[in-house]
C-alpha cells in the first residue's frame, strides 16, 4: 500500500506556491493600479478627515463665538464673511465637518449594526424568523423616510442621539435587504452546513462563516450609505428638525443663510456664501462615490 | 499539405496572465486532424486540454493570449486571419460543445431558437430549413419527440437531454470540426452511455473531424480514433486509440492507465456502528426515501451507489440530523439518535461527521489550514493555544501535508490538497464514523487514487468507520467491504462487495454496472445494444 506511483505526491499538487505577500504589499499595489478618480475621492476624504479631526486647531474662531457683526463680508479677518448673528463662517464651516461627518459615521455604523445582524439572523435561520424580521422590514419600507424621521423627530426631540438613532433604524432597512441577499448565497455554502453539523452557535457562523465572505459589498454599501445619511441629515437641518443651533452643522448652515443669495447681484461673494456649505457636502459625496465605485470594480470585476 | 488534412497547429505556444505575469500554459504543442477523425485529449485539469482545443477555433478565453506558431484550419491560418473572418468560421465550420450544457443554454430561449442560431446567422440556411434540419438531429440524437422537444425550454429537459440537444446544435450549420469539451463529465453513468453513443453517431453519420476533450480515459476510448496525451502543457504521447490502449510508451501514460491498481478483499462484521431502521424522508411533501434500512459494520467501508436522484445524499442528510426522517430512526451504538440535529448533543455530533463531495465550497475561502483543522480540534476535545497547533500539526503528517500548508488559503491549494484538508478536518473530531460524499468525483484519476490511499490507510491505522457516497463503479470496487445499491428512494440491495459484484444480478444493478466504461474500444457497441434489449431501460430513462 505504500507503493504511490513515484509520478505522485500530494505535496507537490501545487508546485510553486509564493510566499504570501504582506497586506501592505497588497494594498500598495492595489493602489498603484487605482485610476485617478479614486486617488482623488481618498484625497478629498483624507483632507475632510483632517479638517474634523484637528478642527479646534485650524478654525481661526470659536464655533458659537457670536461676538461679531452680523453679515461681514469676506475678508478681512473673517475669510467667508459672517453669518446672521455675527459668526464666523469659515470656522463654522470646519466645525460643521466634525459635526456632520461625526453624527452620519455614527449614524450608518449603527444602521449597519443593527440591519447587518438582522439580516444575518435572518439568513441563517429561514423560516419564521426570517419573515417575521423581512416583512417588519417592508413595512418599514414602505412609508417615505423622510416624512418618517420628520414625524419621529417631533415625537422625541431633535437631540443628537435620537437623531442618530432615527436615522440610523431607518437606514438600516436597505442594510438588511442588501445584507441578507448576500448572505443567502454564503448560507447555503457546504462549510456553512459544516459549522452548522459541527454544533457552532449562531455567533460563531454569522461572524467566522458568513461575514468574512461578504465583506467587499458591504464596505461598497458602508460608503453609499454613509452619503446617503450626510445627505439625510443635511437636509433635516436645512428643514430645521436636525442638528440645533448653536451646534455648526453645513444643512443648516446653508438654510441660515440662503436669503443671502439674492444679493448676488449687488456682491457675488456674499451671494456665493450660502452655496459653501452645499458644496462641501457636494464635494464628499462625489469623493465618497468615486472611491466606492474603483471599490466595487475591483471586487466584483464589474466594468463600467 | 495533403488535402483531407483538416486542422493543422504547428508549435503553439499559449500564454495565460496571472499575477501580473503572463506564464505559458501550452509549450510549443503540434496536432493534426484528417477530415472525419476524432482525436481524444486527455489529462489532468491544467495541462491545458480546453486551452489547446478553444485555439483550435483561433479562440483564447479573456487572459489568455495565443502567443506564437500557427493554426492551419482548411487553408486558412487562423493566427494571422482577421477578428471577423475567424468569427465567421466559428459556428459555421467549427463549432464548440462545453461541460455544462446548462450553463450554456440562454434560459429564456427556446431549444430550437439556440439551436438553429448560428446557421441563420451565418446565413447558411433559411430559418424553415434549419428548423426542420433542427428536428431531424434531434432524432439523430436520440432525443424523445423530436418534433416537439425544441420547443420546450432548458430548464425542461433533463441534464442528459440538453447535452445532446447541444450536440446538434453543433451540428446544425455542419461543421467540419467540432471541439467537445468533456460533455459528459458532469452526467451521471447511466445517461451518458445514451449521450456517447448519440455523439458518436453523429459524428460518424455526418463525417465531420472532432477533438474530444476529457479526463476520462474509458470515455476517451470509445470516441477518439486516436489519442493525445498532455501533461504540463506539453505533449507526453500520441498513438492510434487501440496501440495506445494495449501498449502506452511513456511512464506517465502508464500510471494513467494503471490507476485502479488497488485491490482490497472484503471483510465483513456484525458488530453495527450505525443502523438506519426502517426510514422514510421527503422534502416537504416530495418523497424521497422509502423504507430504507441500511447497517453499517464498525470499522468497515459501506459503498452506498446509484445515479443522481436515488437517495444517496439524502440518506447522508438524514444520518447528519439535516433532514428528520417522517418514519424510522437511526441507531448509534444501538442507541436512537435524536432525528433533528438541534436534538443532538455535542458529543453525539462529534462522532459522526462527514466530507463534501466539492472541497471548493466545503471549505470557508477565508480561513486558513490552521483555522479549519484547528476548530474542531478546540470545539469538541477542549484543546487551547499550542495544543491545538501540535495536534494540527500532527493531523497535516497524518494526510501527507506538512505545516508549510497552516496558513495557506482555501484558494492557494489544489484540488487533491482541498478534498485532504477536508478530511483532516474530520478526523480532527476524532469520529468513529465519516460520510464520504462522492469525496472523489471532482478528481483527477491519480489524485483520486492517492486520497482513497489515503482514505484506507486512516481506516486501518484509526478503524473509522466510513460510509461511502458514490456513483463510480471503479471507486467502489476498489474500497468498499459491503456495497448498497440504490434506486429511486429505494434501497435494491446490500450486501459483500463480492456477492453485489457477481452475477446474478436485480435488473437495476445489471444496467448500473453495465454502463460503466471500459477501456475497450468495442464496449459502447456493445453496451448499447445490451440496453437496448432491457426493459428496465425505459423507466430509468432521464426523462
Amino acid at each position: 500500500m505504500t507503493d504511490t506511483p513515484e509520478t505522485y505526491t500530494a505535496k507537490d499538487e501545487v508546485g510553486q506556491v509564493r510566499a504570501r505577500r504582506t497586506r501592505w504589499e497588497r494594498t500598495w499595489i492595489e493602489l498603484k493600479k487605482a485610476p485617478l478618480t479614486a486617488w482623488f475621492g481618498m484625497i478629498v476624504i483624507a483632507c475632510y478627515v483632517f479638517v474634523a479631526v484637528f478642527a479646534g486647531w485650524l478654525a481661526p474662531y470659536a464655533e458659537a463665538d457670536s461676538s461679531f457683526g452680523a453679515y461681514l463680508p469676506w475678508g478681512d479677518g473673517h475669510v467667508f464673511g459672517t453669518d446672521q448673528i455675527g459668526r464666523d463662517i469659515f470656522s463654522r464651516m470646519i466645525f460643521g465637518a466634525r459635526n456632520t461627518m461625526g453624527i452620519a459615521f455614527a449614524t450608518t455604523c449603527l444602521a449597519f449594526l443593527i440591519g447587518g445582524g438582522f439580516a444575518l439572523m435572518a439568513a441563517i435561520s429561514r423560516g419564521w424568523v426570517d419573515q417575521v424580521i423581512s416583512r417588519f422590514v417592508d413595512v418599514l419600507m414602505a412609508i417615505p423616510s423622510l416624512i418618517f424621521a420628520l414625524m419621529l423627530l417631533s415625537i422625541f426631540g431633535s437631540s443628537i442621539p435620537s437623531l442618530i438613532m432615527i436615522i440610523a433604524v431607518l437606514d438600516s432597512t436597505r442594510v438588511f435587504r442588501l445584507t441578507r441577499a448576500v448572505a443567502m448565497n454564503v448560507v447555503v455554502m457546504e462549510y456553512v452546513e459544516a459549522a452548522r453539523l459541527r454544533g457552532e452557535g449562531l455567533g460563531w457562523i454569522m461572524r467566522r462563516e458568513i461575514l468574512p465572505n461578504i465583506m467587499p459589498p458591504l464596505v461598497a454599501e458602508f460608503g453609499l450609505r454613509f452619503s446617503f445619511v450626510f445627505l439625510t441629515i443635511a437636509a433635516l437641518s436645512f428643514l430645521g428638525v436636525g442638528i440645533q443651533p448653536p451646534t455648526a452643522d453645513w444643512g443648516s448652515m446653508v438654510r441660515d443663510n440662503a436669503s443671502l443669495i439674492q444679493f448676488a447681484q449687488y456682491d457675488l461673494k456674499a451671494g456665493i456664501t450660502p452655496l459653501l456649505p452645499a458644496a462641501a457636502i457636494a464635494l464628499l459625496t462625489v469623493a465618497v462615490n468615486f472611491v466606492v465605485d474603483w471599490f466595487l470594480m475591483k471586487t466584483s470585476g464589474l466594468k463600467e | 499539405m495533403s488535402d483531407d488534412l483538416l486542422l493543422h497547429m504547428k508549435n503553439i505556444v499559449i500564454d495565460g496572465f496571472s499575477d501580473e505575469r503572463w506564464h505559458p500554459i501550452i509549450k510549443g504543442i503540434d496536432l493534426t486532424l484528417k477530415r472525419g477523425e476524432v482525436l481524444g485529449l486527455i489529462g489532468e485539469s491544467g495541462a491545458g486540454k480546453s486551452t489547446l482545443g478553444l485555439a483550435a477555433m483561433g479562440f483564447g478565453r479573456p487572459g489568455i493570449r495565443l502567443t506564437s506558431g500557427e493554426i492551419w484550419f482548411d487553408g486558412k491560418d487562423l493566427m494571422t486571419a482577421t477578428e471577423a473572418e475567424r468569427q465567421s468560421l466559428r459556428g459555421s465550420r467549427i463549432a464548440y460543445v462545453a461541460q455544462s450544457a446548462a450553463a450554456a443554454f440562454n434560459p429564456a430561449h427556446r431549444l430550437i431558437d439556440q439551436t438553429i442560431e448560428a446557421s441563420l446567422s451565418h446565413g447558411v440556411k433559411s430559418a424553415a430549413e434549419a428548423a426542420e434540419d433542427a428536428k431531424s438531429l434531434y432524432a439523430a440524437m436520440d432525443l424523445p419527440d423530436p418534433e416537439n422537444i425544441g420547443f420546450r425550454y432548458p430548464h425542461q429537459v433533463s441534464g442528459g437531454q440538453l447535452q445532446r440537444a447541444m450536440t446538434a446544435m453543433a451540428m446544425s450549420a455542419r461543421p467540419d470540426l467540432i471541439v467537445f469539451d468533456e460533455p459528459t463529465t458532469a452526467l451521471d453513468v447511466t445517461t451518458q452511455v445514451n449521450v456517447l453513443a448519440a455523439m458518436r453517431e453523429a459524428v460518424d453519420r455526418f463525417n465531420t473531424a472532432a477533438i474530444y476533450i476529457t479526463h476520462d480515459l474509458a470515455v476517451v476510448a470509445q470516441m477518439a480514433d486516436r489519442i493525445k496525451v498532455l501533461r504540463y502543457g506539453e505533449e507526453v504521447e500520441e498513438a492510434e486509440t487501440q496501440e495506445m490502449l494495449s501498449n502506452p510508451k511513456h511512464p506517465y501514460t502508464k500510471t494513467l492507465w494503471a490507476v485502479r491498481s488497488i485491490v482490497k478483499a472484503a471483510e465483513t462484521s456484525d458488530d453495527y456502528v450505525l443502523q438506519i431502521d426502517n426510514v422514510t424522508a421527503a422534502y416537504g411533501t416530495v418523497p424521497v426515501l422509502h423504507n430504507v434500512s441500511i447497517s453499517v459494520p464498525r470499522g468497515k467501508t459501506i459503498a452506498v451507489v446509484g445515479e443522481s436522484g436515488s437517495g444517496k445524499s439524502t440518506t447522508a442528510r438524514v444520518i447528519t440530523g439535516l433532514l428528520p426522517p417522517k418514519e424510522g430512526q437511526v441507531l448509534f451504538n444501538g442507541e436512537p439518535l435524536p432525528p433533528a440535529l438541534k436534538g443532538r448533543s455535542k458529543d453525539q455530533l462529534q462522532r459522526i461527521q462527514m466530507i463534501y463531495q466539492m472541497a471548493d465550497t466545503a471549505m470557508n475561502p477565508r480561513h486558513t489550514v490552521r483555522e479549519m483543522i484547528g476548530r474542531p480540534v478546540e470545539f469538541y476535545l477542549g484543546l487551547k493555544g499550542r495544543a491545538v497547533d501540535k495536534r494540527v500539526s500532527e493531523l497535516l503528517n497524518l494526510i501527507e501535508l506538512d505545516d508549510s500548508f497552516l496558513d495557506r488559503l482555501a484558494g492557494e491549494l489544489s484540488g487533491g490538497q482541498k478534498q485532504r484538508i477536508c478530511i483532516a478536518r474530520a478526523l480532527a473530531a476524532e469520529p468513529e464514523v465519516i460520510i464520504c460524499d462522492e469525496v472523489t468525483s471532482a478528481l483527477d484519476q491519480v489524485v483520486q487514487e492517492g486520497i482513497l490511499r489515503l482514505l484506507m490507510r486512516l481506516q486501518k491505522d484509526l478503524g473509522v468507520t466510513y460510509i461511502f457516497i458514490t456513483h463510480d463503479i471503479a471507486t467502489v470496487q476498489a474500497i468498499s467491504d459491503e456495497i448498497v445499491v440504490m434506486w429511486m428512494g429505494k434501497v435494491v440491495e446490500q450486501g459483500i462487495k463480492d456477492e453485489i459484484m457477481q452475477p446474478p444480478y436485480p435488473e437495476y444493478t445489471e444496467l448500473l454496472l453495465s454502463s460503466v466504461p471500459t477501456m475497450d474500444v468495442g464496449w459502447l457497441k456493445g453496451a448499447v445494444a445490451a440496453r437496448k434489449a432491457m426493459t428496465i431501460a425505459a423507466q430509468t430513462g432521464e426523462a
